[in-house]
């Protein structure tokens, strides 16, 4: 009697636990999606143009109104914040399956130069094409930048054979980053002056300026790969405790961070071909989205992330537009402003939780 | 029972292919305990990486459940094969129960769902260790007791048929190593789990194992159950221990004896001395011990620690021959420590013993020993 009483307890117990952290989680969800849509209300309705609130919605779903007003909401607003929102939270992606290759928080695709290795790369198509071509197309971009990111991978993988600190790692990432970037304004200095306005805005980062056709594309790219990385997560999961422990659990560990680093690398690539280099999206939001959440579980993290990086880029493109209107700051400087200092209290909380472990 | 799970044959293995042991034959039964020894850098954590599909063999043969090793795809390998390693892990934000749950992985679906029958194992296994209360703290902030208990506990979840572990004990109190070798004992007769490990502390590997490897250069130098091994030359040849001794019935080493001429003379029995004996031996000071009986515990601390030994045959009344002896070894000696062993028929020649002493004021406690020379 006793001990069954004992055994219904314990399973109560147990059943309780679950059930407040699968609370925690669908709390967390419901707020992003939440703001998810506040955000995207607030952005359609924020801009240079006032446009009323009735109109906007006569304008979407009813497709009808005024032409330019029109052609502002769907050809210049919509697929901005599309586009922020799927590369947003394709870079949060990135930078989580970064973390987990190097396990280290603080990996992420710019620190490690993975962007500026992609941005280096589209810029030299960019300035070939259009001066040869007149226009270039976006999958010939998303490749170039998926070369250039594997290109910038290569290098940090080789660097971290030799050097097993990542410390170093992160420097040598970051050494990489600048050269890069020192090659691309070089190239953007000696392009035709006709480039250089459209080259100079994308090479700091923005979303401005995107098609429907633009924001298919990287769709189609990021949900396939998103798809992908959901499915990575249990040996994700397996790999948090170590390689030597993940192989013992039956992962086969070559083809397992092959896979990883194509995809962080063919992520950070499509986010960078059509909006640039974006700093500290990849360390900032997984970091956060794990705080919430309490939990480290690929499983629930993934999601969680893609969907607080599609969040925070769209609260970051929101105040880049409006904050010095009519002047639009740069992706990359609100990402900073807001991500940097996050990354820094990152570093404190993992040094004080470090030190209390040995 | 007596089924054969895990063999090798003329296994070689090694870092970057280069050789550093050859010719490892070893069989070890269902439920049965295999335990590597030797000294440090001797190769045992290679034995077991090896065996565990982290390094390349260089040559020979493993099987586990018949199958061959290099055969088994590490998929297949999980299934049969948990492991808990030497490495400190490294966790962010995961709770100790989280930590078990991976040792599920095998047998969940393609995104890892924990099925009702997983989350039975995994509470089992964690009662098994008796960590099932630290479920909920997070793992980077428990002890490493209890840290180790949960890595046990995440292979036990695994459900493997043979558990390899590198050095559990190491980082732990001696509570906590026998509270861990004691979980392991009873998993291994109880769910007939093959065991596998290295250990530092041959008194411990000795107690737990059913059979002994002892690691050391190029070949392994011997195999057997720990009666055959354990014997105290063995052992001392096997860690080189030149200084001090092993001793076989304790399982213990004692430190080197101190040398010189004997200062003390120890008047012990029934176990009494062997306190005294070691503080001696730890404050420098050489003495001599009598009369000992030859199957009293003193004798086996006494007969490498001290300088002279007097000893009787048990059950007998002290001879004329080990008094006169011991007499004459105590006239020798500055000072005279009497136990307090009980006196009875068989050892009346003590009192005379202790007259004496008494009489040439040689008599002190180690008390007053420590006041006076120590």
């Amino acid at each position: 009697m006793e001990r069954e009483k004992n055994q219904s307890t314990t399973e109560n117990a147990l059943k309780w636990e679950a059930r407040k952290r699968h609370l925690r989680y669908q709390t967390v969800f419901m707020c992003l999606i939440l703001a998810f849509f506040l955000l995207v209300v607030w952005n359609i309705n924020t801009g240079s143009v006032d446009i009323s609130v009735k109109k906007i919605l006569e304008i979407i779903f009813r497709r009808s109104g005024d032409e330019t007003q029109y052609a502002i909401i769907w050809k210049i607003r919509l697929p901005r914040i599309a586009m922020a929102a799927i590369l947003g939270g394709a870079l949060a992606l990135s930078g989580l399956l970064l973390q987990t290759f190097f396990r280290n928080p603080i990996a992420g695709p710019f620190v490690l130069g993975i962007s500026s290795g992609a941005k280096l790369m589209v810029a030299l198509t960019m300035i070939y094409f259009l001066e040869h071509l007149g226009r270039v197309s976006s999958w010939v971009l998303i490749l170039a930048a998926f070369a250039g990111s594997l290109l910038s991978m290569g290098i940090v993988l080789a660097v971290s054979q030799k050097i097993k600190q990542m410390s170093a790692l992160l420097v040598a990432g970051i050494m990489i980053g600048y050269i890069c970037s020192a090659i691309t304004e070089l190239m953007i200095t000696f392009a035709q002056e006709s480039d250089i306005v459209n080259l100079h805005g994308w090479s700091q980062g923005s979303f401005s300026g995107m098609s429907w056709e633009n924001v298919k594309i990287a769709f189609v790219v990021v949900l396939v790969i998103a798809v992908c990385v959901f499915f990575l997560g249990k040996p994700m999961g397996a790999f948090q405790l170590g390689e030597n422990y993940a192989q013992s659990m039956g992962i086969n560990i070559k083809r397992f961070r092959l896979l990883l680093i194509l995809c962080s690398s063919l992520l950070a690539a499509c986010v960078t071909a059509f909006a640039g280099p974006i700093s500290f999206v990849g360390i900032a939001v997984p970091f956060l989205m794990k705080k919430c959440l309490h939990t480290s579980k690929p499983l629930v993290v993934i999601p969680v992330t893609f969907l607080g990086g599609s969040v925070f880029c769209m609260f970051c493109d929101l105040l880049a537009r409006t904050v010095f209107a009519p002047t639009e700051l740069n992706i990359s400087t609100v990402t900073s402003i807001l991500g940097a200092p996050v990354v820094i209290y990152m570093l404190i909380v993992q040094k004080h939780s470090s030190t209390s472990n040995s | 029972m007596n089924q054969i799970y895990f063999e090798t044959k003329e296994l070689c293995v090694g870092y970057h292919g280069t050789p550093l042991i050859r010719d490892i034959c070893v069989s070890v039964n269902k439920g049965e305990i295999l335990t590597l020894i030797g000294p440090n850098g001797s190769g045992k954590s290679t034995i077991l990486k090896s065996i565990t599909k982290q390094l390349r063999l260089l040559g020979g043969t493993a099987w586990i459940d018949r199958q061959i090793l290099s055969e088994l795809s590490v998929k297949d390998l999980a299934k049969k094969q948990a492991v808990v390693l030497t490495e400190r892990l490294q966790t962010e934000m995961m709770c100790c129960w989280d930590v078990v749950a991976t040792g599920r992985y095998p047998y969940t679906n393609q995104v890892g769902t924990l099925s009702d029958s997983d989350y039975k194992m995994i509470e089992e296994s964690m009662k098994m260790v008796l960590a099932y209360d630290i479920r909920n703290k997070d793992f980077g902030e428990i002890s490493d007791g209890q840290r180790q208990r949960i890595m046990l506990a995440r292979a036990i979840c695994q459900e493997p048929e043979i558990i390899i572990l590198d050095e559990p004990t190491s980082f732990l109190d001696i509570r906590h190593k026998l509270e861990l070798l004691d979980i392991l004992r009873s998993m291994a007769k109880e769910k007939e789990i093959t065991v596998i490990m290295s250990l530092h502390e041959i008194d411990l590997a000795q107690k737990i194992s059913d059979k002994i490897m002892c690691v050391k250069g190029e070949y392994i130098e011997k195999i057997g159950t720990p009666e055959e091994i354990f014997q105290d030359r063995i052992i001392q040849e096997l860690y080189d221990v030149e200084k001090g001794t092993y001793n076989m019935l304790f399982g213990s080493i004692e430190l080197p004896k101190p040398e010189g001429e004997s200062h003390v003379f120890v008047i012990a029995g029934d176990g009494s001395g062997v306190p005294v004996y070691r503080a001696l031996q730890k404050a420098g000071i050489s003495f001599s011990t009598g009369v000992i009986y030859t199957n009293d515990v003193d004798y086996q601390v006494a007969k490498v620690l001290a300088n002279t030994v007097i000893t009787e045959s048990p059950f007998q009344e002290i001879s004329e021959a080990a008094f006169e002896k011991a007499k004459k070894e105590m006239s020798a000696c500055d000072y005279v420590i009497y136990t307090g062993t009980a006196i009875r028929k068989d050892n009346q020649s003590f009192h005379k013993l202790i007259e004496e002493a008494k009489e040439k004021k040689k008599l002190v406690t180690l008390e007053e020993l420590r006041a006076k020379i120590f």
